[in-house]
């Protein structure tokens, strides 16, 4: 069976720093693949590199059975952004952020029924009254299921979210789980960055840990002892985080400024 | 009687071309200024406006060269094509990022201003033949000229408007663009196409030093009231041609500058529209705050 996403060796080099040493990936169909590590390990730079955002020195990517480029069925795959905000210079509403993910590849031109799918988006996400607001006017966890509804509303095979749940509020963050289970059970395939796996732990299968641009665990979710939420969890920061994390292999995995 | 006065100025033939001139250059100036507003890319106009300035004094050039008569004649064409250029290369330095974006406009303004009045002193014409372009010309304009801004126009309106969604997406999120497959390079080099094509119509209007008023002003003044991309586009090209319109109307009757009596104008409304704005926007009647659960346990 194709994987998904195969990456084979990637490297990628932004303003002289290498910031991806070699990256062996691969995200099976129907899989939920979570990308875990300490900030600045390279997890959203390698997420970008997948979806053809920053170009990639020297290896190789293959969406969907294809290689980056021209070639890749665009309208399978879906991509979040890590993003504080939707809003940007000029006054935009959710329904029009929504409207553009239905563009891909040559689709230049949003297709005759739009409306209606930017609309079923907005309810997977449960924005459907917000259609016509300002996205500026919409709070930050409400601007990010904005951008997540524009992923989803070309119904792609393959989600690729980085960081969807940063910054965002519990209620919004179980409400995003949900949403991502529904989606998972009709088998879609996610690839998804995150800092920690919070409410999205049941749905993940496996987990890819980087550290300093290399991949350096590859399989069976970490279950750190105590989660971040757990009132008893010691919120211990150190500045060497291989120190206090040498033995389970994670690495830098809690690391917080 | 006013009614007389405008059935005068509406017969004038030379007033009618300058008329039909201003009208498209109104409409179509603000929908490219809002791809540019979009991506905090407002200078972009005054770097091209500079740089066809260039354009303008080599097509005087190469026209007295060939001994074209006017001497003018190649002008225009020369702004066209090297505002082209000159909006491609600022896309693609922009792109590459190697030099930050304004640091390159600042560049082209430089070079695009010194260049022009180098050229036209080479070309035997003195600095008072750069003016009309400078600051406009629009009661000189020809059968021929107005025939060319309604084709200039026509792009300019098919492209900004039929690839409005595209052309949304790439300065809305770059970044999603690519991630989309879109041709994002093509779409990039188009907007920069299409905004030097805008500065090079607007010319005979306004002027090079005020092209980029136009193009931003109204779009500014719309953003003011407008919630979506669709409306601020369609305020814009409203206010567009009203200010384009009445400017150049008030020059009938007083000896202005038509250029900087449009421009007046539209600073005025976004002063007028700025103060008014309580009062325009209503004040949105439901609770601005979501409706969701507490993160917390609040004692009662």
């Amino acid at each position: 069976m194709t994987p998904a996403v195969l990456a084979r060796g990637v490297r990628v080099v932004l303003s002289g720093n290498v910031i991806l040493r070699g990256i062996d990936l691969s995200v099976n169909d129907g899989e939920v693949v979570a990308l875990l590590g300490a900030n600045g390990s390279g997890k959203s730079t390698l997420v970008r590199a997948l979806v053809g955002a920053v170009p990639i020195e020297s290896g190789e990517v293959e969406l969907l059975g294809k290689p980056l480029g021209g070639a890749v069925d665009w309208s399978r795959i879906g991509y979040v952004p890590q993003r504080v905000s939707a809003a940007t210079g000029v006054p935009t509403t959710a329904g029009e952020v929504v409207t553009s993910g239905l563009l891909h590849g040559h689709r230049l031109r949003p297709p005759r029924h739009a409306r209606r799918l930017v609309l079923d988006a907005l309810e997977l996400v449960g924005l459907t009254h917000h259609l016509d607001r300002p996205v500026r006017e919409l709070s930050g966890g409400q601007q990010q299921r904005v951008l997540i509804a524009r992923a989803l509303v070309r119904d792609p095979a393959l989600l690729v979210l980085d960081e969807p749940v940063a910054g965002v509020d519990l209620p919004s963050q179980e409400a995003f789980a949900t949403t991502l289970g529904a989606l998972t059970a009709r088998g879609r395939t996610v690839l998804v960055v995150l800092h920690e796996l919070g409410a999205i732990a049941p749905l993940v299968q496996r987990a890819v840990v980087l550290r300093h641009g290399a991949v350096v665990h590859d399989g069976a979710p970490p279950t750190p002892a105590r989660e971040h939420g757990d009132p008893d969890h010691d919120h211990v920061h150190p500045h060497d985080p291989d120190e206090a994390f040498a033995d389970t292999g994670v690495a830098g995995l809690r690391w917080e400024p | 009687m006013i009614g007389d006065e405008i059935a005068g100025m509406l017969g004038d033939p030379l007033m009618q071309r300058a008329l039909l001139a201003a009208l498209l250059v109104g409409l179509a100036a603000p929908v490219i200024g809002t791809y540019l507003v979009q991506r905090r890319l407002s200078l972009l106009g005054d770097g091209i406006g500079h740089v066809a300035l260039t354009g303008v004094a080599l097509g005087w050039l190469v026209g007295n060269a060939m001994n074209l008569v006017p001497h003018d004649v190649l002008a225009v064409p020369g702004a066209i094509v090297t505002a082209i250029i000159g909006a491609v290369v600022i896309e693609l330095v922009r792109e590459r990022g190697r030099t930050s974006g304004d640091v390159a406009l600042a560049l082209l303004f430089y070079g695009g201003i010194a260049g022009g009045v180098l050229l036209i002193s080479l070309a035997g014409g003195t600095n008072a033949n750069l003016m009309a372009y400078l600051f406009g010309s629009i009661s000189t304009v020809s059968t021929g000229d107005l025939w060319l801004t309604v084709i200039l126009t026509a792009i300019i309106l098919v492209v900004g408007i039929g690839l409005r969604t595209a052309l949304f997406a790439v300065c809305h999120d770059e970044e999603f663009a690519r991630a989309a497959g879109l041709p994002v390079r093509v779409l990039n080099i188009t907007i920069a196409v299409v905004a030097a094509l805008t500065v090079t119509v607007s010319m005979r209007v306004v002027g090079l030093l005020l092209v980029s008023a136009l193009m931003i002003v109204p779009v500014a003044v719309a953003q003011l009231v407008a919630s979506s991309f669709r409306q601020t586009m369609g305020i814009a090209m409203a206010i567009g041609v009203v200010v384009c319109v009445t400017g150049l109307s008030i020059t009938y009757w007083r000896d202005l500058s038509p250029g900087a009596t449009i421009v007046v104008i539209a600073i005025a409304v976004y002063a007028v529209v700025a103060l008014a704005r309580p009062l325009l926007v209503r004040s949105r009647s439901h609770d601005p705050h979501p409706q969701v659960p507490d993160d917390v346990e609040v004692a009662a």
